[in-house]
């Protein structure tokens, strides 16, 4: 994956928890798939659109603009699924809670944390332009403007490669096999949860 | 070099160090606890690339998020009732056995929210790591131990490699000196803490709690604390082990015994913090100014003190500004208003911030010889069955039960309403729980936070009570 191209969700609220992304009840699944139903689901379909993914004019956005400290509270990694259920690529903040940004990066869903200021200038004009287009460029690090202006941003280096090279994070966990075998032998476990 | 607790612990857990900066580490990890909810798409994943769980005998399992704590909903019911949820537990079932992955089902004498029974058993133990798919486990962090929650792709590189892929995260000192107030308890040094930094305070960083007023709280008060670090932002809290620790793990059931409780207890000693390590960043608060707090908002930093006024939008930064008023406008609250006095329809007591057997004594302790006010719900969940058994051995069901609240079964239940445990929409609650987000105890529902006492004072007074004034 190297670039993602397309329209743009403003959302602008800070501390965004994963209880809003999709609340607990949508839960009780033992698959990953449904999930886009329970999308911001609390938020949804109050029957006016104000809220910004009701619009018929975002329907079709892959981006999602959100605000500060996005994706805090529980560590369900069925936030980042409901999001990419939903087709989402990208998710622009300022900053991210730190389980969401590891779980969606794992699931390549781009967490990226642009400054402070670029961000306001870029949702204003998001919501001022329901047709705008932004393009998320993984290898040069930039999200691009239409007009060629560019913000650079920030992302962990160890995901970015891993998605640029299509590495799968377990496969390579199962590459240091022999490192854990070895590091097991000089770490007892005190612990055998099977007998107690 | 002085090194934090911190330091000490991560660094006898690296199996393999970053060759550049970067680059992750690879983790090795001592204990892993499953549950239903967030486990079921990890072990599909060993099943798809044909991999076994590598240290069942580090892994422990157990139900409590879609668990009926209904006592008259049994397995056969629940397969009626709520055919999804119980499906979770079949397939944790299904997935336990085949992997040969102890787990403690429904009914089983140990069962309960895993951050309960973890400490209870012994399983918790100071200078390991510990991982959960469940963002509350920074609470084993109490102990001394390096703990905290990882989604459902991370489950499946533990349940494969029994390691992860880690940042090292920043230290964050937490310091709380002087001695606390009658009527005020762990929960409410850590809202008062959370108010002080915000929810993305901790982002980034461990916490480690320091200070007389840690030291001089016992381990479920520390529990309380460090179960409530993500509402910070961080993923972990870190208490330094010390003979309340070793106290209170003495015996267990899977504590170690005889010469290797010896050698454990030699081993943990030397784990607290060196005088002169640095931290990357310290606050510090003044235990005798913390009052009993109470959240008003949508998000746990959101809090006062018990006699303070909801703030005004105002008071706050541009960024925060369009949260506050969202918050009083979910609330349904207007600034400069008190919340003691506030009329409510729920009080639950639960879930794995304070639902501890202390947590029930304390509430129990202002129930006996009330009642719950007419009109008022209130739940009383206790966090395991074993803490359920030792209530009931000290007739703190009798008491609940003939205040007028319901008794219940082990379980997440109300802290976040993945049953029919819930608010109705527009009802108040003041809830012992962690989260006051928007919908969290079911759609429409308005949680205050707070601590075991002032919930149980509520109950009684059917309003935002100040449990000072019932001591
Ligand atoms: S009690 Fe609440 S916060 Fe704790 S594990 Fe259960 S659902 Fe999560």
């Amino acid at each position: 994956m190297r670039r993602v191209e397309g329209k743009v969700a403003p959302l602008p609220i800070d501390d965004v928890d994963t209880d809003q992304i999709i609340p607990a009840s949508y839960l009780k699944v033992t698959d990953k798939s449904g999930l886009a139903e329970g999308l911001f689901a609390n938020w949804r379909g109050a029957g006016d659109a104000t809220f910004v993914l009701d619009r018929p004019e975002r329907r079709d956005a892959i981006i999602l603009l959100a605000g500060h400290n996005f994706g805090c509270g529980s560590s369900r990694e069925h936030a980042p699924w409901a999001l990419l259920g939903a087709g989402f690529r990208a998710v622009l903040s300022t900053r991210f809670a730190d389980i969401f940004r590891s779980n969606a990066l794992k699931n390549g869903l781009l967490a990226i944390e642009i400054d402070t200021s670029p961000h306001a200038e870029l949702m204003a004009r998001a919501q001022a332009e329901p047709d705008l287009r932004l393009t998320v460029d993984l290898e040069r690090r930039l999200v691009e403007l239409p007009d060629g202006g560019s913000v650079p941003f920030q992302i962990d280096p160890f995901a970015r490669t891993c998605l640029l090279q299509g590495v799968d994070q377990l496969g390579y966990l199962l590459e240091q096999l022999p490192h854990i075998d070895a590091w097991e032998a000089t770490h007892a476990a005190r612990l055998d949860t099977r007998v107690g | 070099m002085p090194l934090t607790l911190l330091d000490k612990i991560w660094d006898r857990h690296v199996v393999v160090a970053p060759a550049e900066p970067g680059l992750p580490t690879v983790l090795g990890i001592d204990l892993h606890l499953v549950h239903e909810v967030t486990s079921p798409q990890a072990f599909a994943e060993l099943e798809r690339r044909g991999l076994r769980v590598r240290r069942p005998d580090l892994t422990l399992a157990t139900m409590d998020h879609s668990t009926p704590t209904d006592p008259t909903i049994d397995r056969a019911a629940l397969r009626v009732l709520d055919a999804a949820g119980a499906a979770q537990l079949d397939r944790l079932e299904e997935n336990c056995a085949r992997h040969g992955v102890p787990l403690y089902s429904l009914g089983d004498e140990r069962q309960g929210i895993v951050h309960v029974i973890g400490p209870e058993l012994g399983v918790t133990q100071p200078g390991m790591t510990i991982v959960c798919g469940d963002s509350h486990t920074s609470t084993h962090g109490a102990f001394g131990a390096l703990a905290f929650g990882i989604g459902t792709s991370e489950v499946a590189h533990v349940l494969a490699t029994q390691s992860l892929l880690q940042h090292r995260p920043k230290s964050f000192e937490v310091r709380i000196e002087g001695r606390r107030q009658s009527g005020v308890t762990a929960k409410d040094f850590i809202l008062a803490v959370i108010a002080e930094i915000g929810i993305d305070g901790g982002t980034g960083h461990v916490f480690e709690y320091r200070g007389q007023a840690i030291r001089d709280l016992d381990m479920e008060g520390r529990m309380t604390v460090c179960n409530m670090s993500i509402e910070g932002g961080a993923r972990a809290g870190l208490v330094a082990p010390d003979e309340t620790t070793f106290d209170w793990l003495r015996g267990r059931p899977f504590a170690p015994k005889g010469a290797a409780w010896d050698a454990a207890l030699e081993d943990w000693r030397a784990l607290p913090t060196d005088a002169g390590a640095a931290f990357d960043r310290s606050i510090a608060l003044d235990a005798s100014r913390i009052e009993p707090m109470i959240t008003w908002g949508t998000n746990p930093g959101l809090a006062i003190s018990i006699r303070g006024r909801v703030p005004a939008p105002a008071e706050f930064s541009d960024g925060a500004r369009a949260t506050v008023e969202k918050a009083l406008a979910y609330m349904a609250l207007e600034p400069g208003e008190n919340l003691l006095g506030r009329k409510i329809d729920v009080v639950f007591v639960g879930s794995c911030t304070n639902s501890r057997l202390g947590d029930l004594q304390a509430a129990a302790g202002v129930m006996r010889g009330r009642r719950v006010a007419p009109g008022v719900r209130m739940l009383v969940v206790p966090g395991s069955r074993r803490v359920k058994r030792q209530a009931e051995e000290q007739g703190l069901d009798r008491v609940f039960r003939e205040a007028g609240a319901e008794w219940r079964e082990a379980g997440c239940s109300m802290c976040l309403a993945m049953n029919n445990d819930r608010l109705e929409p527009g009802q108040y609650s003041v809830s012992t729980t962690n989260r006051n987000f928007e919908g969290r105890q079911g759609p429409g529902g308005r949680t205050f936070l707070a601590s075991p006492l002032t919930a149980a004072a509520s109950a009684v007074a059917g309003r935002i009570a100040d449990v000072r004034e019932m001591l």
